[in-house]
């Protein structure tokens, strides 16, 4: 049904509609809004045979999750920031046991400092742990890619985590499409778990498992995010079929990237995310100015899809990666893996870092990294609308006295006094 | 694509009022993105909230930075945020206030934009009246569609129905409506001036 609603609202109707039998969560900006809506979803009885779990942490909500899972319920839950890095340790457990939990993060920085606002570095610290993970460009996909995270992770059996980003998704209404129960049934059958833990036939999950099998076992988890690989354009297509829509984005997009007016582009720009949409606009009028720009966006990061990122890159003369995290003492995160996919292809790949901790990624400031990429004047490494008199006035501050005080007080200070 | 900013203080229902017109704007078959500008909220403390309405589906994220239209839901407002920065002069502007331009100092700043374009509503007072409140948010949306003709007052009307309780609802419906006349006869007094 077409609906003019908030993205939070959307993937809790969504979530709703994929039947779960446990959902667990502890609340935490910008994620709160979706698991509010699904608690009284569950309280209203919306959600036939689902119980909702309030946990005293992020900790307890994954080793809920994973024990659901292990009984065989469809389990999920949401996180965000801080509250994604609490359950690392579970995360890793959810993945390593081949549990297919479905997790929305609403993506926010990490402190310190404290920030609540939106980038990708908690979800991109956890690019190794061994999760799918889907990455929305707008609400309609952070809605559909739910829908088609569940068929996935029931399918490899593997957790899958669907991101979008926090705030500018999560807190904007827009119109979605929102699927019909029909629909979802169809596509998505009841949970048959691959192993289960039942009292009347007991086993063990999760055994210790020494130097003689571990790095199989590790291989096999490998195997599982490349048969996903494999799986997501297949399953995409039949999402196509059963919604009729595509499931990540109304281009060119087969559940693994969007691509957006790359045919003859000299200049891509990759991303993922909410960005993507801003980029398509910039693309739009650069292209009619001349200008042979395009777009690729990454919806699945985990598995990364080595070969569809080179095929749609191959004949860019420059790609520039547009990221909202990176890696401290290297630069891009996303960057490295483009830079793996076109090993063998002579084009000049640049990073530029933009919007973390909630600035604004403008138009006008990707048409400026487009034009300087253009004209050859683009590091290799740059931080969009980066404050340069801020840094400036901190660095001589920490020249000239040892106790110069802590950085981020320093700055406030600095712009307070502007 | 028409681009609404939406200035208020926390409490005010700012982020509502951008939502429930994107509500309205869908109903009148267009299509709308709300957004609040994400600070942490608390009440009084400035707070920013946005609408676009297209013909075609919106992609932009950012913020807006050139409105074509401004609510200002609290008139103190004026004196400590920039609430005209980047509106043309063809943008319109809808104050809520009991007050006149002139008594808010805003007579000089006006007199080279489109007059017509330039509204005030007593929303807080008409919000008092009907809801008991001083709530001005959907007054204004009433006022908002007298001042634009962006979106109708049928589908305002609707988006608070289905916002809110139906006692709320009545309410704010017969603020809206109130507001609504209020504007369309200022603007006529305009045209006839």
């Amino acid at each position: 049904m077409l609906r003019q609603i908030e993205g939070s609202r959307a993937v809790a109707e969504t979530v709703a509609a994929c039947r779960p039998a446990v959902i667990c969560a502890y609340p935490i900006s910008p994620q709160t809004h979706i698991v509010e809506a699904l608690d009284e979803l569950v309280r209203l009885g919306k959600i036939e045979d689902c119980e909702f779990v309030n946990v005293e942490s992020e900790f307890s909500a994954m080793s809920v999750a994973i024990g659901a899972s292990a009984t065989g319920a469809r389990a999920y839950t949401a996180t965000a920031s801080q509250g994604l890095l609490f359950m690392v340790e579970p995360l890793y457990n959810a993945s390593g046991l081949g549990l297919p939990i479905v997790m929305t993060v609403a993506n926010r920085a990490i402190g310190a400092p404290i920030n609540i606002w939106n980038d990708h570095s908690d979800a991109m610290s956890q690019r190794d742990s061994g999760w799918i993970q889907l990455y929305a460009q707008d609400n309609q996909s952070a809605s559909d890619l739910h829908i088609l995270a569940f068929r996935i992770a029931e399918a490899v059996s593997l957790p899958v985590m669907v991101c979008m980003d926090g705030f500018v998704l999560t807190h904007a209404m827009e119109r979605i499409e929102l699927p019909e129960q029909s629909q979802v049934d169809e596509f998505l059958p009841p949970f048959v778990p691959r192993q289960l833990l039942d009292p009347n036939d007991p086993m063990s999950i999760g055994a210790m498992v020494g130097p003689e099998a571990f790095t199989e076992v590790r291989y096999l988890g490998h195997m599982k995010q490349l048969q996903a690989l494999e799986l997501i354009p297949v399953i995409a297509k039949e999402f196509e079929s059963v919604f009729a829509r595509r499931a990540a984005g109304e281009h060119d997009s087969d559940g693994l990237v969007t691509t957006y007016r790359i045919e003859g582009a000299e200049i891509v720009l990759v991303a993922l995310g909410s960005v993507i949409g801003t980029i398509k606009d910039v693309v739009d009028e650069m292209r009619e100015a001349g200008s042979l720009v395009g777009v690729l966006g990454i919806t699945s990061f985990r598995p990364f899809p080595l070969d569809v990122v080179r095929a749609a890159l191959k004949s860019a003369r420059k790609v520039v990666v547009v990221e909202r995290a990176f890696a401290s003492g290297i630069g891009g995160i996303v960057s490295s893996n483009v830079r793996t996919a076109l090993s063998e292809i002579p084009v000049k790949i640049m990073t530029a870092v933009a919007g973390l901790g909630g600035r604004p990624i403008t138009g006008d400031s990707i048409r400026g990294v487009v034009e300087r990429a253009i004209d050859g004047t683009l590091p290799e490494l740059t931080f969009v609308d980066l404050d340069d008199e801020l840094i400036s006035r901190e660095l001589e501050r920490t020249r000239q006295h040892r106790r110069s005080g802590p950085m981020a007080e320093n700055l406030l200070r600095d712009l307070g006094s502007r | 694509m028409f681009q609404v900013r939406i200035h208020g203080r926390g409490g005010q229902g700012v982020v509502t009022a951008a939502e429930l017109l994107s509500v309205a704007v869908f109903h009148d078959g267009l299509y709308a993105q709300a957004f609040p500008s994400f600070g942490s909220e608390r009440m009084g403390a400035p707070v920013v909230a946005y609408c676009r309405i297209s013909e075609h589906p919106i992609r932009s994220r950012e913020p807006v930075m050139e409105p074509d239209a401004l609510i200002i839901q609290d008139s103190t407002l004026l004196n400590s945020v920039d609430v005209f920065a980047g509106a043309s002069a063809a943008a319109y502007i809808l104050i809520n206030t009991s007050r006149s331009f002139a008594d808010l100092g805003l007579a000089e700043f006006l007199a080279d934009r489109q007059s017509d374009r330039n509204l005030i509503v007593p929303a807080s007072e008409i919000a008092l009246r009907h809801v008991g409140r001083p709530m001005p948010n959907a007054a204004l949306l009433g006022g908002f569609a007298a001042a634009t003709g962006l979106v109708t007052l049928k589908s305002v009307l609707e988006a608070i129905s289905e916002r809110f309780p139906e006692r709320i609802a009545t309410a704010n419906i017969a603020a809206a409506q109130e507001a609504h006349d209020f504007v369309l006869n200022a603007r006529r007094e305009v045209e006839h001036a």
